[in-house]
């Protein structure tokens, strides 16, 4: 009986140990807290080239994340890429002609949205469409353009 | 008299392997029959409870103290390449996922066959040899739902719970030599750890994964306690093939999931 008790407070801390440790996994080391739903509102815009952004890339302000990205797919339209966005209802009070551009975070880093601010007094609201947009910046295109313009000079 | 030689050669990989295949089918009518008896287990939750004891908590010293210095290590080696490129606030990422995604999940695993694996197939087969489980049969207990079922469910349950407790264990090894020796910005650290960690993709498929593992290691260890032959010899066999076998079943498996969810 004594050493059935001992066994079970082993395993009582055992199962303790372990969920502690999920806990420390899921808040410090992964992203679970911001799974939390937060509650968003969606806004689109028409890119010519989105790069590499990806679902759930954020979408910054000045730097600060605002929202992420929630849908890519290709406008039946205007075949340009549809990117639609989650931006948090706190930040409600955007004006609607802001703009958006596909960004690199560092040399190398991950895209993300950037938005810049403009000057309407009407903001955006969910279901708007943002007009201005600047595609990503594709870096072998970077080059091609660099190459060709180098060597159109070296045969002058 | 050399055709003679070459045949016995060719009848020799013959009946190798068929008795590979033999046992194989035996191994399926054994998991079979053990699927039905599973749910006993919750209902001798006393033998369940001193099996994850003999299973988890003994394997606890073992599976923290590799974790703590698999974490290290880890560390050490990406911080010695990330400082070169000046980004050696991302030796954090690179702990966390490598540990989450692969390491934790399959080194646990491999651990767990030579702790516990080993060890219950010893015992299953030291009880086949003594004539234990026949004894069992004589007096009407079925030895599948008194002696394998809460074997299985235990290593089931147990080694999830491990590879949590070795990938913490690994991260907080990284996290003292990265923030503590080699002076990696401790908020940076955390940061971009949380940025790049995803908890479905990473935490769960890792979790996922070891269970994966858990019910391969537990049904060829428990198998090849059941299937030895009942002497010293055969025993010891047996025990050698259950981690030569789960070791190598746990990476081709690993694999194999790899490619499922991370492709």
């Amino acid at each position: 009986m004594k050493r059935q008790l001992k066994v079970e407070i082993w395993v009582g801390a055992f199962v303790l140990m372990t969920l502690v440790s999920l806990a420390v996994i899921a808040l410090q080391v992964s992203n679970f807290n911001s799974w939390k739903a937060q509650s968003s509102y969606q806004v689109s815009a028409l890119f010519d080239n989105i790069g590499g952004l990806k679902v759930r890339a954020p979408i910054k302000i000045s730097g600060v994340v605002v929202g992420r990205v929630s849908d890519i797919s290709v406008d039946q339209r205007t075949y340009k890429a549809r990117v639609t966005m989650d931006i948090f209802s706190e930040y409600n009070d955007l004006p609607i002609d802001s703009s958006g551009s596909i960004l690199t975070s560092g040399l190398l880093g991950d895209q993300y949205v950037g938005l810049v601010i403009g000057g309407d007094e009407e903001v955006l609201k969910s279901g708007d469409q943002l007009d201005l947009t600047q595609s990503a910046i594709v870096l072998e295109d970077l080059i091609g353009q660099f190459l060709v313009k180098f060597s159109g000079d070296s045969s002058k | 008299m050399n055709r003679q030689s070459i045949m016995n050669w060719v009848a020799s990989i013959g009946s190798r392997v068929l008795s590979m295949f033999a046992s194989l089918g035996r191994m399926a009518l054994f998991v079979l029959s053990l699927v039905p008896a599973i749910p006993y287990s919750f209902y001798r939750v006393e033998l369940l409870v001193k099996q994850v004891y003999v299973a988890g908590v003994l394997s606890l010293p073992i599976i923290l103290t590799a974790g703590l210095f698999v974490g290290m290590v880890l560390t050490l080696q990406g911080y010695n390449v990330l400082v070169d490129y000046n980004s050696e606030e991302a030796v954090g990422t690179m702990t966390a996922l490598s540990l989450l995604r692969e390491l934790g999940p399959v080194v646990t695993a491999l651990l767990f066959a030579g702790r516990a694996g080993s060890a219950l197939t010893a015992e299953i087969g030291l009880m086949r040899s003594t004539e234990q489980i026949s004894a069992l049969e004589m007096m009407a207990v079925d030895p599948l739902k008194f002696i394998f079922a809460p074997r299985f469910t235990a290593a089931f349950i147990t080694l999830p719970m491990l590879t949590l407790l070795f990938i913490a264990m690994a991260i907080l090894g990284g996290y003292l030599v990265a923030v503590g020796w080699l002076g990696v910005d401790e908020g940076s650290f955390w940061s971009q750890m949380q940025a790049s960690v995803d908890w479905r993709e990473d935490v769960i498929n890792g979790v996922i994964k070891s269970i994966a593992f858990a019910a391969l290691i537990a049904i060829i260890a428990l198998y090849q306690g059941f299937d030895a032959i009942p002497t010293s010899e055969g025993v010891s066999n047996a025990t050698t093939r259950t981690v030569v076998h789960s070791s190598l079943g746990v990476l081709g498996l690993d694999f194999i999931l790899t490619t499922m969810m991370f492709s």
